[in-house]
């Protein structure tokens, strides 16, 4: 294989996550501190989802890793290739066929099994953050579980947009507790945070770890008058008609032309080669 | 059969027999009352080979390791210290402790984290006669509806899980099988 220990990360450090994993599953939501060390690429590149990954593995996993939804991307393919030269691991693009996936800022439109576990990159963990800058007090908040300036966010964008506008890293209540970050994802994703596989959530630069078990309860904060809504382009995918998936817009040309097409490539190439077709497919086959 | 001495029955290929542990750890704690194998290291007695291999996981310098009761013998003293390096320390401080139920309690003893740092809590190995999904009926994070799992004290952890976010969480042992409670679980008695 290579001169490395498996998994890159030396086996001190491995049990430092490891208890911190274990420790976040325990509490969901909370996020534990942990010792994060550098990697070799930049934080903000996934650092914390390499190292949680590195600890989750066994040489038996099938691995996958996509970005914003496309395993092709380049943060995806390098974080790939890392676990395949440190790992030896199998690496795959399909959703179905693997055990741990490594994901920034989407969940696979797929749904995930009981045998699966989803890590993610997250950049800014805590969602009071942006509220409040001081750790000290965030962590207060936290404690009295004082959450009161979360919905004055929410409420905030009601009364200058006449909706909730935040559309990614929707904040969460995890098992009633603890308000989380669910990572940047789209709050599209925000309704299969409830799922049947573990998800670990890994923030290098931020130095934080938290986890949901499987089948825990996760509630997107909202008032009664204007409840969270799942939103997405109304539209269905130009390539492969599905109705159902996260799209991204595409320009064309500079006459503002545009498509939009399943952010999650994967479901994309699967639907096309089941034989779906989308409004565009057919010119660009042609 | 060889002597156990303190240099034997630790992992054979630490970073898989490690991962192979932690996975089997991680999917127990993240599921309560599912019952798992757990095997790779081969402590000295009393040790079941879970609890030890939940040691050489989980433990090394940077934790404190409480020895309970019939758990605390000269073999095993020696064999966690070459083996894990973790110092060995009053209940009070420990961040692990592992022995039999008994000799565990009482669990006001352990750290149980603080509101704004609930990690800071002991994980307790609680080695069992035996492991059997029936019994307490348990419900929270990580399962689908209810599951089951034989408990040693209803009572006592029915108060651990009444200082969530706080409080102690638990992994049982038995020859090569583990199970878990994690603080975030509800329990009845069987009703």
């Amino acid at each position: 294989m290579s001169e490395y220990n498996f998994a890159y990360l030396d086996e001190q450090t491995k049990r430092m996550i490891r208890r911190a994993i274990l420790k976040g599953l325990a509490v969901p939501g909370y996020q534990v501190p942990f010792a994060s060390r550098e990697m070799p690429m930049p934080y903000g590149w996934g650092t914390g989802g390499v190292q949680v990954s590195a600890a989750t593995l066994t040489p038996e996993d099938t691995f996958k890793v996509i970005d914003q939804g496309a395993d092709d991307t380049t943060n995806a393919v390098s974080i790939r290739k890392f676990f395949e030269n440190t790992a030896g691991v199998e690496t795959t693009e399909e959703t179905e066929k693997a055990t741990v996936i490594q994901t920034r800022h989407r969940i696979p439109e797929a749904k995930l099994r009981e045998d699966q576990i989803i890590v993610y990159q997250v950049p800014i963990p805590e969602p009071l953050r942006f509220l409040e800058p001081r750790e000290t007090e965030t962590r207060k908040m936290h404690s009295l579980e004082e959450y009161g300036l979360m919905h004055v966010k929410l409420y905030e964008d009601i009364s200058q947009h006449g909706a909730i506008s935040t559309a990614y890293a929707y904040p969460v209540k995890v098992s009633d507790r603890y308000v989380m970050d669910p990572s940047p994802i789209p709050k599209f994703d925000n309704p299969k945070l409830e799922m049947d596989a573990i998800q670990l959530f890994g923030a290098g630069r931020e130095q934080r770890i938290y986890a949901v078990p499987p089948h825990t309860k996760v509630v997107s904060l909202d008032f009664e008058d204007y409840p969270f809504e799942a939103t997405k382009a109304n539209h269905p995918c130009d390539l492969c008609g599905a109705e159902d998936s996260y799209l991204d817009e595409v320009i064309m040309d500079d006459a503002g032309n545009r498509m939009f097409v399943c952010s999650d490539t994967d479901y994309c190439r699967s639907r096309r080669e089941a034989g779906h077709v989308g409004r565009l497919a057919e010119e660009d086959a042609a | 059969m060889n002597a156990q001495t303190q240099f034997s029955g630790g992992f054979r290929n630490a970073p898989v027999d490690a991962s192979h542990a932690f996975r089997a750890a991680m999917t127990v704690m993240a599921r309560p009352g599912e019952i798992r194998d757990l095997t790779g290291a081969e402590p000295p007695a009393p040790l079941s080979i879970a609890a030890g291999t939940l040691l050489l996981t989980l433990c090394d310098p940077e934790t404190r390791v409480h020895l309970a009761g019939e758990a605390d013998t000269e073999a095993v003293r020696k064999w966690l210290t070459f083996q894990t390096g973790a110092p060995i320390v009053a209940a009070a401080e420990a961040d692990f402790a592992v022995g039999r139920w008994d000799d565990l309690m009482p669990l006001n003893t352990y750290r149980i984290g603080t509101s704004e740092y609930p990690d800071r809590s002991a994980t307790l190995i609680v080695e069992c006669d035996a492991l059997e999904q029936q019994g307490a009926v348990l419900s929270g994070p990580g399962i689908k509806e209810v599951a089951h799992l034989s408990l040693p004290d209803i009572a006592v952890l029915t108060g651990n899980a009444a200082l969530y976010p706080l409080g102690c969480d638990f992994f049982f042992t038995s020859g090569t099988q583990v199970a878990a409670l994690p603080r975030s679980t509800q329990i009845r008695a069987e009703g």
